[in-house]
């Protein structure tokens, strides 16, 4: 296939280079003159051949990263030119066939495919049989979904005393009935986006004030992650993302961008905090395997294990990120689920007081965890890069939020008086749930990770385990999903490296679920003791 | 050390594998053969070749790599370099310049990461996006937004007649909001309080709650006459006809792969096929002389075309009835796209999101009755749907997938999660539409003031001398102006495009904003006026053509 081509093309090109030489040529084979020398007919089919293999080697290593982000691409790729005509020609063949089945995009075939990863298996699992106190009460207890249900009661009151002037106004009249269901601005209404600045700062405790004009809002916070991915990275290009960490960035990260994520790997002798050092080699390794980093994926509070990011932290990041010149994403969805007593330092809030590039600096925040509100989807993308601003309004065209909502959620949070109080009493619930959880678990002699936040404590089953290694966590998460019936989410599915970690999210469960969970945790710990 | 490989490649078959794989040889070499192409340089060629032909390898790998590195999404092309390496000569070399360009590349990128004050680089992808909002269609559309047109607040605004948005049955959908909001919401007495929150305010599926899924399909056939029905299963909800069209166009089609669009197509089809996912649209123009509508020897010539140009064509995107012409397609086209479609093993995505929006007395017949009635294989066909524009909820944000494809489901269900609707606004939604009295007196009624205002509208054109395509369907018509532009072109059409926008104050989408390859015809959205703005637009419009006249 390469074969016609070449001997006339780089004539010239050598030539053109090194027009001096005007050898008689007598060159009409490629290896003319290996084949002609000693090593006879057998170098001369050799040498090319060795040739070859390397440069798909290194073809193949040059591209790798993309490929294990979207394994369609390689094969695609690499046959190019090469093989384009060769390909149409095929599916040409296969339509002249008259029921040759239709193909879906390589890309939605690996999209299409069964949930792998326990994370998913354990939520489909629970949705086909959930516990249910007095209906199913042999059902699978949800502890693997972030999901605060402490708190609808509130939620509830409100609404039922608001909903209907909130949504189509007071006098019902003919502007607001087109306020609702005319097209708006897809990046959000900009009433709402004041009361989201609003809401945010409240929710920060006052130490930072949000500009409404910095922020595009988004279906969730899933879609504004996707979107800074996009605005930020090509394909073939990597975050780094410090582990453990959220299941699902790699659906959000990866799937349609083809973007890499680097697990940056943080121990439990660290209390999982990242490490600037362990950054570093990070971002050198790839740069060896020829990735490009564009920038750095960090989720405070953290989730799974709810740590907190200290000030100085923050600080050496924005350092890091400006020597190396890439981004930083903040996902600070959290930052109102707080139970304990560290001080939650948003990103936003080290950025005022120093004086650095602010437009390498993208937050994520929305309404699903800390308003307890997922169903309405509302996400943030707060971002101090006009660029980026731009696209993203532009690409909410895709991911807007529906306007009833909207309208909903504008008067819900100007009522100030109302989210002070939701917030308040938010935090005292999610706390006395964490310290009935923690405890119950420290009977069982099970250890959580210190957390001061998040709907979720960060479990040490490592003495549980039938051996240290990945597939002895996965025994047990099958043991606690199908013997003891609760769902949790193994560390394996949130790229720890270390073994036997487990997450459990306790605000999806009422105070008297605790006894139940605890019980079913200690007989599988009591059968894997005594195994072991 | 490439030499110390070639001395030894001399002596036998496994020295040379040895060495070769290796490629590291250690640098002892006595030999009087110590040029690299020692073969070469024996023979013939002499010491001429033994030193351009390296020297070749290593422009080439230089090419390739500077060509893989600036353009990182598209594919690499290897041709080049597979052509050299492949055959050439002596080279067991050629693989070693290729590691030194590789360390080198490196430093390259090295430095740039390195120097402190650089700005941080945003995607080179995102400058697509960035660059996409100066077409004459979002220009309109911004300055109807900075200076909207008032009859009593703003009579000298420009009057938007540029967004396919329904605004003639309001009334209807307010009152029924004003009265059941709250229940449809919240829900009634029947169930526990605490489910009803848990229904709006927890976690549902991304992809829309079953009941909405019911409620959308009944709705569907009921918009198209009951001439079809449709399983709720086959569906999936989105935030909006937009995110369904992207999801199709990320399903069906890979990174440089086409689909088929007869043009004139609605503008914003650039964005929703192209922007995220790398699919490219093919136009193929229809022309005036067919009356807009769709051949099936322009798609064939198309689709040869791009074959020939070694682009992979996976699918053809119909609107039906279309945007922004409002002529349906009959019974004879449809069979005939699917014949094409199984011909060229393609796919066919039929965006009927007007379907509902009939004012004329011709039939709309959807790809699903086509389908229903024949054992065609289904996989291939894929509808669009939305309540945007028959039930004039574009804010709504709801839009639908309808596939028969297995894979193509489960993948846009995944897929949703970056696009799925408001809780409160699906069950408020579930309420409405499961309300058939309702419904049914609002289709009835929209169609009735929609053919209303475009008998008055098309007549109120003719009456300046300006012809309609006759339509069907949609909240548009497709006017004739080809006597009003200076020059037959596109220039001439944006000039009085220009005027129209800046002069008249009325806002239009010109032809060329929707790839029409005929200069000169305007799509007019006359669904946002009220039956007394229709002589105020005429009267702009009327000032404009006079002008126009007296030059020509």
């Amino acid at each position: 296939m390469t074969g016609p081509r070449s001997p006339e093309d780089y004539e010239p090109e050598s030539q053109a280079r090194k027009p001096a030489g005007a050898t008689a040529m007598r060159l009409v084979v490629p290896l003319q003159g290996v084949v002609q020398g000693s090593g006879g007919l057998i170098l001369g089919s050799l040498i090319p051949c060795a040739l070859f293999y390397f440069f798909q080697l290194y073809v193949k290593r040059h591209r790798s990263p993309r490929s294990d982000s979207n394994p369609t691409l390689p094969s695609q790729s690499s046959s190019n030119l090469t093989e384009l005509p060769r390909s149409s020609s095929r599916s040409n063949l296969s339509s002249r066939g008259s029921i040759g089945r239709v193909r879906v995009s390589s890309r939605a075939s690996s999209i299409a495919r069964p949930n792998d990863s326990p994370y998913y298996i354990g939520l489909d699992k629970v949705s086909e049989d959930a516990y249910d106190r007095f209906d199913n009460p042999n059902g699978i207890i949800q502890l693997g979904l972030s999901e605060n249900r402490l708190c609808f009661d509130l939620i509830e009151k409100w609404l039922s005393e608001n909903l209907k002037d909130s949504v189509i106004g007071s006098d019902g009249g003919y502007l607001s009935i087109s306020g609702i269901v005319a097209y708006q601005p897809f990046d959000g209404l900009m009433e709402l986006k004041g009361a989201m600045a609003g809401f945010m700062s409240q929710v920060m405790g006052g130490a930072v004030s949000f500009d409404p004009s910095q922020m595009v809002l988004t279906c969730g916070a899933t879609p504004a992650l996707e979107m800074l991915c996009f605005c930020l990275a090509d394909p073939g290009n990597a975050f780094l993302v410090p582990t453990p960490y959220y299941p699902g960035f790699d659906r959000d990260m990866r799937w349609r961008t083809g973007v890499e994520l680097i697990p940056v790997h943080c121990r439990r002798t660290d209390n999982f905090i990242i490490s600037i050092s362990a950054l570093d080699q990070a971002f050198n390794q790839a740069r060896k395997r020829g990735v490009k980093v564009r920038g750095i994926l960090i989720s405070n509070p953290a989730n799974p294990v709810g740590n907190l990011l200290p000030r100085e932290t923050l600080d050496s990041l924005l350092d890091f990120s400006q020597e190396k010149n890439i981004h930083i994403i903040a996902d600070e969805i959290f930052a109102g689920s707080m139970h304990g007593t560290g001080e939650f330092v948003s990103m936003a809030e080290v950025l005022d007081s120093k004086d650095i590039d602010k437009t390498r600096i993208h937050i994520v925040y929305g309404l699903s965890k800390d308003l307890s509100l997922p169903g309405f989807r509302v996400g943030v993308i707060y971002s101090f890069n006009d660029s980026v601003l731009v696209a993203a309004k532009r690409l909410t065209r895709f991911s807007s939020i529906s306007a009833p909502t909207q309208r909903l959620l504008t008067s819900m949070l100007s009522d100030t008086r109302f989210t002070r109080a939701y917030i308040e009493t938010n935090k005292k619930r999610i706390r006395e749930m964490h310290d009935l959880f923690v405890a119950g678990l420290k009977k069982l002699g099970i250890e959580c990770a210190l957390s001061s936040a998040g709907l979720y404590c960060w479990v040490d089953m490592s003495g549980l385990i039938p051996s240290y290694s990945e597939k002895g966590e996965l025994d047990l998460w099958v043991k606690l999903l199908n013997i003891a019936k609760i769902n949790v989410t193994p560390g394996s599915a949130c790229h720890c490296i270390e073994p036997g970690w487990f997450r459990c999210c306790f605000t999806s469960l009422s105070e008297e679920d605790i006894p139940i969970v605890i019980e079913r945790i200690r007989k599988v710990a009591e059968t894997c003791k005594s195994s072991s | 050390m490439t030499r110390t490989r070639f001395a030894l490649t001399g002596t036998s078959e496994q020295d040379t594998k040895l060495t070769t794989t290796s490629s590291r040889g250690e640098g002892g070499t006595v030999m009087r053969i110590i040029v690299p192409l020692q073969g070469v340089v024996q023979g013939r060629g002499g010491l001429f070749l033994g030193s351009v032909i390296p020297c070749a390898l290593f422009y080439f790998l230089q090419l390739y790599l500077k060509r893989h590195r600036s353009a990182p999404s598209t594919p690499p092309p290897p041709p080049k370099d597979a052509a050299a390496s492949s055959y050439q000569p002596s080279s067991s070399e050629g693989q070693l310049p290729e590691v030194s360009v590789l360390s080198r590349s490196f430093s390259r990128i090295h430095p740039s990461p390195k120097s402190p004050g650089g700005p941080a680089y945003v995607s080179s992808r995102v400058n697509l996006v960035l660059k996409g909002g100066d077409s004459p269609y979002d220009i309109g559309l911004r300055k109807v937004s900075e200076d909207p047109y008032h009859e009593a607040g703003n009579p000298d605004g420009v009057i938007q007649l540029g967004l396919a948005e329904n605004k003639l049955s309001l009334d209807l959908v307010r009152d029924w909001l004003a009265e059941n909001a709250r229940e449809a919401m919240l829900g009634g007495g029947r169930n526990g309080e605490e489910l009803n929150i848990d229904g709006i305010a927890s976690y549902q599926p991304f992809d829309g709650l079953m009941e909405l899924k019911v409620a959308v399909a009944e709705f569907m056939s009921q918009v198209m006459e009951k001439a079809v029905s449709f399983n709720p299963s086959q569906i999936v909800l989105t935030a909006g006809a937009t995110p369904a069209i992207e999801i199709l166009s990320f399903c069906l089609a890979d990174t440089g792969n086409a689909f088929l669009v007869p043009t004139p197509y609605y503008p914003c089809f650039d964005r929703d096929v192209k922007w995220r996912t790398g699919v490219e649209i093919i136009p193929v123009p229809c022309r005036s002389g067919d009356n807009f509508s769709l051949s099936i020897t322009a798609l064939d010539r198309a689709f040869n075309q791009a074959k020939k140009r070694g682009t992979k064509v996976r699918g053809i995107i119909i609107s039906n009835p279309s945007n922004p012409v409002g002529n349906l397609l009959n019974r004879e086209t449809l069979y005939g796209l699917l014949d094409f479609a199984r011909e060229k093993n393609i796919h066919i995505v039929s965006n009927e999101i007007f379907a509902g929006s009939t004012h004329g007395n011709k039939e709309f017949v959807s790809m699903a009755e086509i389908i229903d009635l024949e054992d065609f294989d289904r996989n291939r066909v894929h509808i669009v749907y939305g309540l945007s524009k028959d039930l004039s909820l574009p804010g709504f944000r709801v839009g639908v997938i309808y596939s028969f494809n297995e894979n193509v489901l489960a993948a846009a269900k995944k897929l949703t999660r970056f696009s799925s609707i408001s809780a409160p606004s699906q069950r408020l939604l579930i309420s409405m539409l499961s309300d058939t009295k309702f419904i049914q007196q609002f289709i009835d009624i929209n169609r009735g003031r929609l053919r209303g205002m475009y008998v008055k509208f098309v007549a109120g054109l003719k009456q300046l001398g300006i012809e309609c395509i006759k339509s069907n369907g949609g909240f548009y018509c497709w006017a004739d102006m080809r006597g009003l532009i200076r020059s037959y072109s596109e220039k001439g059409e944006l000039e009085l495009w220009d005027k129209l926008l800046n002069v008249a104050k009325v806002n239009v989408t010109p032809g060329s904003s929707c790839h029409c390859i005929e200069p000169g015809w305007f799509r007019f959205c006359f669904t946002t006026l009220t039956q007394k703005d229709i002589p105020v637009v005429m009267e702009r419009i009327r000032k404009i053509s006079e002008t126009c006249k007296y030059p020509s």
